[in-house]
């Protein structure tokens, strides 16, 4: 299996009234086909627009990008329409990221007619396919989507992310913002589909438990940069990021046997805007030298596959 | 453990809203419970479950219409505050029983400085001079975590962990005996949701409060309550301590909740979510409420309304099946 997806030192600024805001800061990653890479982090990290900088939805401001080797840092509108054919988005919110006056049928053919090298009946065909896959009931397909639930409006972007059929998928919390046993159903639905069509997934989250259980490997993102990467069972066995152990202590747990040890993070998150030299982390961090203060860590591998930004890493776990 | 004097005792109750074009949603169904003096009940359930319902029919923030109660009593101390006057309950409400909101971006008033709105609570209730209600309203900031320089912010200066932390400061300024926390950390990220829920054990713990905590998330009932009422279609479907529904849930759509959580079986390759949607509250199945999604029903689902079962002492549940293993 071959590299689907590699960024280097990716970054993406925006300028705003206050100065410039570090959206995303120096994220590397690579990623195989048929992997999920899990994205996690806490509101304001980045995250959802690191998903947007790699589908092209948001220009990168420095860095590179490449699919399948080549590079796609910047590309022309024609060669984007391309890119759109191998990578699609799911977007988080189900209520406003579809067109309220379009059909499910509209909305599901929409990337086919934008292609426009498709029949009509070879679209009407596929539309209905896509529906059977994702589990939409052929008769809602005139519905609008005021219509429908959140679920079945999830599903729709699924079908419609699916319908010219990518490699790759960005999933932007794609069940945030569904009840558990409807989350649940969605979470089966996207491992069946990658299963069937050895798709790759950048899965994008908050929820720590979704996360491990969808994903191969994990990136933790804090204020724009990459803190940890691991492979997902590492990283749930041993974080070694200060963050990453706060992160994953804070999850309530099902066990009502144990109370289980949270560490607590004081403070709050700092504002990305111009942010201060040193560790990003370094203010709420219980580990914080003087040292990490002055200068930002470098991610280094400590264990094999397992990469962390943190001066103290080796100090604190013990290695 | 010797069991606390009864608190808060609902019983019996149902809320419909009655409304021209959409018919009558019947969001709360002939619900009961009680909550002892200092002991935390979670409430569970989905969307649309009618929690928030619940709380608000408590508080008697109901809006009406098209709220309407219909039949049942909410007993706090023994009296029943629904037949209580608006001016009784404008005396009960933030003093003896307060409420945190689940949105902290829109509970706070945005042009007022959180100081002051925290002080109106205990100038209100307390009897003391204005000057002495700001006084406490300082110290209450301090102990949710807030330095009191921060006394003159308006709410858009706070982040959202911190507006939360305000709310809360507001609602147990006055040493509630009751707190009904409705989904109070839904809105934050893990790290500060982590902040709030230690806040408000360590609160509870130094006020000996009871709290009411309405919530969607498993994981937070098992590391805050006592005791758990799992609601579906406002109706309990099973009830017990927490240790009784989390070692030994029944009812299927406990088991179909627990199933639909990533982490609880981390093994399987796939999660057992339960089929279909939640029902139209408009329109109910007629007796079973969950039997139209439910895996293993029989033909008594289908033309009789299951009643609670003790299946052990403190777990009730509200299915035929364990009607039939409990004899």
């Amino acid at each position: 299996m071959g590299k689907i997806l590699e960024a280097k030192e990716l970054k993406k600024y925006f300028e705003v009234k206050a100065g410039t805001l570090h959206a995303v800061d120096g994220v590397s990653f690579s990623l195989d086909e048929g992997e999920t890479l899990g994205v996690v982090g806490e509101s304001g990290c980045g995250k959802s627009t690191l998903g947007r900088v790699l589908i092209h939805l948001l220009e990168s401001t420095d860095g590179q990008l490449l699919y399948k080797g080549e590079d796609i840092t910047h590309v022309s509108r024609s060669k984007l329409t391309d890119l759109r054919h191998e990578m699609q988005m799911i977007f988080q919110d189900p209520f406003a990221s579809l067109n309220p006056r379009r059909t499910v049928f509209q909305a599901i053919s929409e990337p086919m007619e934008i292609a426009g090298t498709f029949s009509k009946k070879e679209i009407d065909e596929r539309v209905y396919e896509m529906m059977d896959t994702v589990g939409l009931a052929r008769r809602l397909v005139n519905c609008y989507p005021h219509e429908l639930d959140g679920g079945r409006r999830q599903r729709i972007g699924i079908a419609r992310a699916l319908i010219i059929d990518p490699k790759l998928i960005i999933c932007d919390e794609p069940v945030s913002a569904l009840d558990v046993s409807i989350q649940a159903q969605i979470i089966n639905l996207l491992l069946d589909i990658q299963e069937q069509r050895k798709l790759t997934y950048v899965f994008i989250t908050h929820d720590m438990m979704v996360v491990k259980y969808i994903s191969s490997k994990i990136m933790v993102m804090y204020l724009g940069q990459m803190v940890e990467m691991a492979p997902t069972n590492k990283l749930f066995e041993m974080p070694m990021h200060p963050y990453s152990k706060a992160l994953l202590s804070a999850v309530p747990q099902l066990d009502v046997d144990h109370k289980h040890e949270r560490i607590v993070l004081k403070g709050e998150v700092y504002s990305p805007i111009d942010p201060k030299p040193g560790c990003r982390f370094a203010a709420r961090c219980p580990y914080a030298t003087d040292a990490c203060r002055i200068a930002a860590p470098p991610l280094k591998e400590l264990l094999p596959d397992h990469l962390v930004a943190c001066h103290r890493a080796e100090e604190i776990n013990g290695l | 453990m010797e069991e606390k004097e009864v608190l808060l005792s609902v019983e019996d109750l149902s809320v419909y809203y009655i409304t021209h074009d959409l018919g009558t949603c019947k969001a709360v169904n002939n619900i009961s419970f009680q909550i002892r003096e200092g002991e935390t009940l979670g409430l569970v359930g989905e969307t649309g479950a009618g929690k928030t319902t619940i709380a608000l029919s408590i508080m008697g923030l109901l809006q009406s219409p098209p709220g309407k109660v219909m039949n049942g009593s909410i007993k706090y101390k023994g009296t029943d505050l629904l037949k209580e006057k608006p001016k009784y309950m404008r005396k009960i409400r933030g003093k003896e029983i307060s409420m945190v909101f689940q949105d902290p971006m829109t509970a706070l008033n945005p042009i007022d400085r959180i100081g002051n709105q925290i002080a109106e609570v205990i100038y209100l209730h307390q009897g003391l001079s204005k000057a002495e209600s700001m006084e406490k309203a300082a110290q209450m900031l301090e102990m949710v975590g807030i330095s009191r320089d921060r006394f003159a912010e308006y709410p858009h200066q706070l982040s959202g962990g911190m507006k939360q932390r305000v709310i809360i400061a507001m609602a147990l300024a006055c040493s509630p005996k009751l707190l009904l926390a409705d989904e109070p950390t839904t809105a934050l990220d893990v790290t500060i949701q982590a902040q709030v829920l230690d806040l408000m054990n360590d609160l509870k713990k130094t006020l000996g409060t009871a709290v009411l905590m309405i919530t969607h998330d498993l994981g937070i009932v098992a590391e805050m309550c006592d005791k758990v009422a799992v609601v579906y279609a406002g109706e309990v479907l099973e009830s017990g301590t927490v240790k009784q529904v989390f070692k030994n849930p029944i009812h299927p759509y406990t088991i179909g909740l627990f199933g639909s959580l990533p982490g609880y079986r981390p093994d399987s390759k796939r999660l057992q979510p339960i089929t279909g949607m939640m029902p139209d509250p408009a329109d109910l199945p007629p007796y079973c409420k969950f039997e139209p999604r439910c895996q293993c029903k029989c033909d008594r689902c289908g033309a009789e309304t299951p009643r609670l079962i003790e299946v052990e002492e403190g777990h009730f549940v509200r299915c035929f099946r364990a009607e039939k293993e409990n004899g």
